[in-house]
């Protein structure tokens, strides 16, 4: 909301060098955020005065154009010249080229003279064209900063001025004031005013206010007027659609007369384009008042006014040129013609005042909030009437605003009010709120006296009554949104000053500290940072084609993702089942800025939509749902495990003097698996996998110890990477963390060390190239029975003395008894042992 | 006797000036020694079999009876003599030697290639983790929730009207199909009903995440972005506890220099309702007041969503941004920085904020 300062004047104590900021500063304490500041003459500066063409003379140029060498009087004849300055001429004339031809002998206009300042930083200055020295600029709306309009220059008469030759044109086109632009929020619809603006101004300064409705001398009763029904066969939540309907009739008007210029300025300043009289008057009524209305030509309507729901396909030709096809929902404003208005959004075109129209009908109405909202959100037609309707105007007003109207239009317009005039509706309910004695103090923190209570309560235009237990407080017509006595305290606090609110620490009870997963979490995402890994966050959104690559269901199972109802992109509109996309899409961009070695990891939710999706209704606020709707909504949320994954390509570290990097390979990414494994306490069984979006030969498929797969890791799919312009033999991981987390011990039984000496033996074994290392140490470990500390696989062989098909695998066994120190003999028997199995398992044959 | 050089003729065993000779012989040749190669020859030559010593020795055998005695004293104390002085020359060389070679390793430091690539925390990740420690520091418990949430969680539980325009401000991301009721969490208040329904009052649980909004990504408006939520349900709460919860908050994240600011504001949830400013007295261009986030007390029908009786209890809530933290406490000031992934920007920070 802007409010322009002089308009604000009118209604508050605001000093009069107080400037826009100093006015927002004021707001900001009483709950109104500064937005901007509306200025003209931080753009703008004079010299720029009324002047009259004394002569125009036509050359023709050139180049096809023509211009005007005008000779224009900036100082009333007689008088002299006071203004001095290069290019000011003293004799009170100055000499001027001009490309416009709207104007002739004779017209006055606005000139700038040398010195000066037009918005976008435009210096006026005499300077040599045309073959003329042109001292000045005659100036249009646009040039000016007040308009759009740049078909000629501004010529006073036509805007219904005819000032004194010399005088400041800046001050004749309101151009020293400024405004205030605030943030309403969305609870305060009564803000969205002059009036309620300055109510606060003067709440927040302390200082007077004259409420501008009380300054409107309205009828107490209205009968005989233009018929007007209202007829809500649907309404939505049990309330009527429209509860008030005013109509004045005002005859005789002259629609084509100019608006007068500081009315054409406030509303400038307010944001509003000046376009004729009677619409002008109703937007400044409305922007003073708060109050929406609307002015039709009386004489397009044929019959009684109905206010009544749209028969489904209705149409309305909108006063914005739009056919739109109604909703059966919309509440309209309808005639013997048919619907002549979307209620308390727009007008229509058929009956909308003209420059011909003579007699004007004004409607200032009241309208349920919840319909006008719903009927702007289906028409897409955010207008200044529907934000004030929907968040609440004062019921009261109708009657107030539409004499408002009436009277500016009989002043300015030349018309003639009907004595007779209409308001139907019904009034309602008053509503008292019971506020307890202590409650506000309670609540807030501040010990409140009852004079500070009521005092408060009162200023904002509420009436109290004090009881046996507190006060009975009756909200003012314009605050619907004050419901309860916790609104109430709120009111008070902030009239006293949240400044004034002490500050208190209260004691949590003992906590329990992170839980054992977001410990796991935070140890899994510091793991591999340390392990020198980059963290960085993507978006989720992806595409439904990112989703099918790397999606970790089963193949040949139907891949299903969330789909956003309004994504940013259709491309992306997809929720991401895996991280692996978003890693790829933040691996391009460094790549193309130059990082040629990366190595990234991320950790966040995905999405998995399994069972039902979502619930086919919502319970109503305010009230816990039974159990069985509260278990359906948290059932309808579909799961969102924690993924982590990595993705490498390039290099693992910096080339340097003496340190040759080795690229990132497949076992690379196994490995990152691995140490989030390891950090977690979860074994993680690595056997070779398919997926995908990975190397056929080169994947491993990452399970628990109970056989569920938690993840892939590998080298990607060389036909992916080459698809996404990534490096090739790059390699990913992604683990489903919350699955490893669940599968951690809580508690880790301790394992006896024993200090008697180890007995080591290594193992050569010939197998089958297709058998898993892997399978064949574990064949090992279970021969080897309970003396084996330790084997592990330190060579893998293929070649010379090697049949073709088989590879020989190396390991070496540590043996240790818990008891003794173990023979030779010992320990060769349980090798011989393991051996036998692997034998027997793979036809393993010792080298 | 005057032809005692090694090879020229062989000493007397019993001549002791000739010994004498070829010992000091040695045990010059020996100190003249300058390396352990060096050494070797001379103690080939001194010492060796065709050594004069040695030679002399070996004529011991033919002596008659009576001079064997006086002459194995005469040669054991030359050979001793000459072996001792080898023994101590060769651990001179050595010493000399080792401390050589340990000069000749020297490298140049400075030139040391990193092996290892530093990893590095993405800095909003490590403030999340950095905020929750001061709320766990003060017996506050950590909850979490999920991004894709229903409706009511997201609205109506906290007191959204359905046709308000509060709702439509959130500029909330929809599920397919819109009829399901599904979207995605446009603040992390949902997590605060969870957390009511989920735990036993008293409650004080904070609640960092991942927040949605369609907005387009520019310096300073994302999508995605990250919230932390606080909530507190007890006995007797007031506005002045929610102040000195903040004020708390506020000096352990910016210094004890800090101070925070309560201006009217409204949000459904809450009432009365406050933006909250916090004095960043470190701030780029000097101390001032930024805004920070919203609190105010949990409206009565939020509680009522919860089946908390707000006669008995009261409870107050604030939420604040991680982004937008980060961007003032630590002079970020573009948007994208946060969010494209640069891994300049995470690796500037390494493991710390």
């Amino acid at each position: 909301m802007r409010i322009p300062l002089s308009w604000l004047r009118e209604f508050a104590q605001v000093p009069a060098d107080a400037t826009a900021e100093d006015v927002m500063a004021d707001l900001v304490k009483v709950g109104f955020e500064e937005e901007a500041v509306h200025r003209p003459t931080d753009a703008l500066k004079g010299p720029i005065v009324v002047g009259q063409v004394l002569s125009l003379v036509k050359e023709p140029q050139s180049n096809g154009k023509t211009i005007n060498w005008c000779q224009v009087r900036v100082v009333p004849e007689g008088q002299e010249q006071t203004l001095t300055g290069k290019g000011i001429d003293p004799s009170g004339v100055q000499g001027i080229v001009c490309g416009a031809h709207n104007f002739v002998e004779g017209d006055k206009v606005v000139v700038t003279l040398p010195g000066a300042v037009l918005p976008g930083d435009f210096h006026i200055s005499a300077r040599k064209t045309y073959g003329h020295m042109s001292a000045g600029m005659i100036a249009s709306v646009r040039e000016l900063g007040i308009g759009e309009d740049h078909d000629g220059i501004l010529v006073l008469s036509r805007i219904g001025l005819d000032p004194e030759i010399g005088s400041d044109a800046m001050e004749l086109l309101g151009l020293y004031d400024q405004a205030a632009e605030i943030n309403v929020t969305p609870d305060r619809g009564y803000a969205f005013s002059i009036r309620g603006v300055a109510r606060e101004y003067a709440h927040a300064t302390g200082t007077s206010f004259t409420d501008p409705a009380s300054l409107v001398k309205a009828p107490a009763e209205l009968s005989g007027g233009y018929g007007v029904k209202l007829n809500d066969e649907a309404p939505i939540y049990g309330k009527p659609g429209c509860d008030r309907f005013v109509a004045r009739t005002v005859r005789g008007v002259d629609a084509t007369r100019p608006t007068p210029q500081w009315m054409v300025s406030r509303l400038r300043l307010a944001g509003i384009r000046s376009i004729s009289l009677p619409v002008d008057i109703s937007n400044y009524v409305m922007l003073e008042l708060g109050q929406p209305n609307h002015c039709y030509d009386l004489d397009k309507l044929s019959g009684d006014i109905v206010v009544r729901r749209a028969a489904a396909g209705e149409k309305l030709l909108t006063l914005d040129g739009k056919e739109r096809t109604l909703d059966a929902e919309d509440l309209l404003i309808t005639d013997d013609s048919g619907a002549i208005g979307i209620a308390g959004v727009m007008g229509g075109a058929n009956t909308e005042v003209s420059d011909s129209t003579t007699n004007i009908l004004v409607e200032a109405a009241h309208f349920d909030e919840v319909s006008i909202a719903r009927a702007r959100r289906r028409h897409k037609l955010p207008s200044e009437a529907s934000k004030r309707f929907e968040r609440g105007v004062d019921w009261n007003l109708a009657n107030v605003a539409a004499q408002r109207v009436v009277d500016l239009l009989v002043e300015l317009a030349g018309g003639t009010a009907d004595e007779a005039g209409t308001d139907v509706g019904t009034a309602p309910e008053t509503v008292t709120i019971e506020l307890p004695a202590g409650f506000a103090a309670a609540r807030i923190g501040i010990d409140f006296t009852p004079e500070q209570i009521t005092g408060c309560l009162e200023d904002l235009g509420a009436s109290v009554e004090t009881t046996d237990t507190g006060y009975r407080v009756t909200a003012p017509s314009w605050r619907q949104d004050l419901e309860t006595k916790e609104d109430l305290s709120e009111e008070v606090a902030r009239l006293v000053g949240y400044e004034n609110i002490p500050s208190t620490l209260p004691v949590a009870p003992p906590g329990r500290g992170l839980t054992r997963a977001q410990q796991q979490k935070r140890r899994a995402v510091q793991a591999l940072a340390d392990a020198g890994l980059t963290e960085v966050l993507s978006y989720p959104f992806v595409s439904k084609a990112a989703n099918d690559t790397f999606g970790v269901a089963a193949e040949g199972a139907e891949r299903s993702a969330i789909k956003l109802a309004n994504p940013i992109s259709e491309e992306q509109g997809f929720l991401r089942t895996s991280v692996l996309p978003g890693l790829i899409e933040v691996a391009r961009r460094n790549l193309s800025r130059g990082f040629r070695d990366l190595a990234l990891y991320e950790a966040g939710l995905v999405f998995l939509p399994e069972g039902t999706l979502g619930t086919e209704s919502i319970p109503p606020l305010g009230a816990k749902p039974e159990a069985a709707v509260l278990d359906g909504l948290f059932d309808g949320v579909p799961h969102q495990p924690l993924h982590i994954a990595a993705l490498m390509c390039g290099h693992d570290s910096p080339a340097a003097a003496g340190h040759a990097p080795r690229p990132w390979d497949w076992a690379d990414a196994i490995d990152a698996a691995r140490l989030l494994g390891d950090v977690l306490g979860v074994e993680l069984v690595v056997s070779q996998g398919s997926h995908q979006a990975f190397h056929p030969g080169r994947a491993a498929q990452l399970a628990l110890r109970s056989g569920e797969v938690v993840g892939y890791a590998g080298e990607l799919h060389p036909k992916l990477l080459a698809a996404h312009d990534m490096p090739a033999r790059s390699v990913a991981m992604e683990l489903d963390a919350d699955a490893l987390f669940d599968t951690a011990a809580d508690v880790i039984v301790a394992k006896h060390i024993s200090g008697f000496p180890v007995a080591t033996q290594d193992v050569a074994l010939v197998v089958p190239q297709d058998v898993p290392a892997d399978a064949v140490l574990a064949a090992l470990r279970e021969g080897a029975g309970e003396l084996l500390e330790d084997v592990a696989l330190f060579d893998v062989y293929v070649g010379k003395g090697i049949e073709d098909g088989k590879k020989s695998l190396a390991f070496g066994l540590r043996f240790r008894a818990n008891d003794r120190t173990l023979t030779a003999d010992e320990a060769s028997e349980a090798r011989e042992a393991a051996v036998a199995v692997a034998a027997e398992r793979f036809g393993a044959v010792q080298r | 006797m005057t032809d005692t050089l090694p090879g020229a003729a062989i000493p007397n065993p019993l001549d002791e000036a000739a010994i004498t000779a070829a010992v000091e012989a040695a045990v010059a040749a020996i100190a003249a020694a300058s390396s352990l190669e060096e050494l070797k020859a001379v103690r080939l030559a001194h010492t060796g079999e065709k050594s004069p010593l040695s030679l002399a020795n070996r004529e011991i055998g033919g002596l008659a009876k009576e001079h064997k005695a006086a002459a194995g004293k005469l040669m054991g104390a030359s050979r001793g003599r000459v072996n001792q002085a080898l023994a101590a020359r060769t651990a001179e060389l050595e010493a000399e030697n080792d401390a050589r070679i340990l000069v000749e390793e020297t490298v140049d430091v400075t030139a040391a290639p990193r092996r290892r690539r530093a990893g590095a925390r993405h800095p909003l990740s490590t403030l999340q983790d950095r905020v929750a420690d001061i709320f766990v520091g003060m017996g506050w418990e950590i909850a979490e929730g999920p991004e894709v949430e229903s409706e009511w969680f997201n609205f109506d539980a906290l007191n959204f009207k359905p046709d308000h325009p509060a709702r439509e401000m959130q500029d909330t991301f929809f599920v397919e199909p819109p009829e399901a009721h599904l979207l995605m969490r446009t603040h992390t208040s949902p997590v605060q009903v969870r957390s009511m329904l989920e735990r036993e009052v008293p409650i004080y649980v904070l609640c960092p995440g991942k927040v949605f909004r369609t907005d387009e990504l520019d310096a300073t408006h994302t999508p995605v972005f990250h919230q932390f939520e606080g909530l507190a349900i007890d006995k007797n709460l007031s506005m002045a506890d929610l102040r000195g919860t903040l004020e708390h908050f506020a000096r352990q994240m910016f210094g004890e220099e800090a101070s925070i600011r309560l201006r009217p504001n409204y949000f459904p949830f809450t009432e009365p309702s406050a933006e909250l400013d916090i004095w960043h007295p470190g701030a780029k261009g000097g101390p001032r007041w930024i805004e920070w986030g919203g609190c105010g007390m949990v409206n009565p029908n939020v509680l009522r969503a919860a089946g908390i009786d707000p006669e008995e209890y009261s409870g107050f809530a604030f939420g604040m941004g991680i982004e937008r933290t980060l961007m003032f406490r630590n002079e970020v000031s573009d948007m994208r920085d946060m969010i494209e992934g640069d891994v300049r920007f995470s690796e500037h920070f390494g493991m710390e904020i």
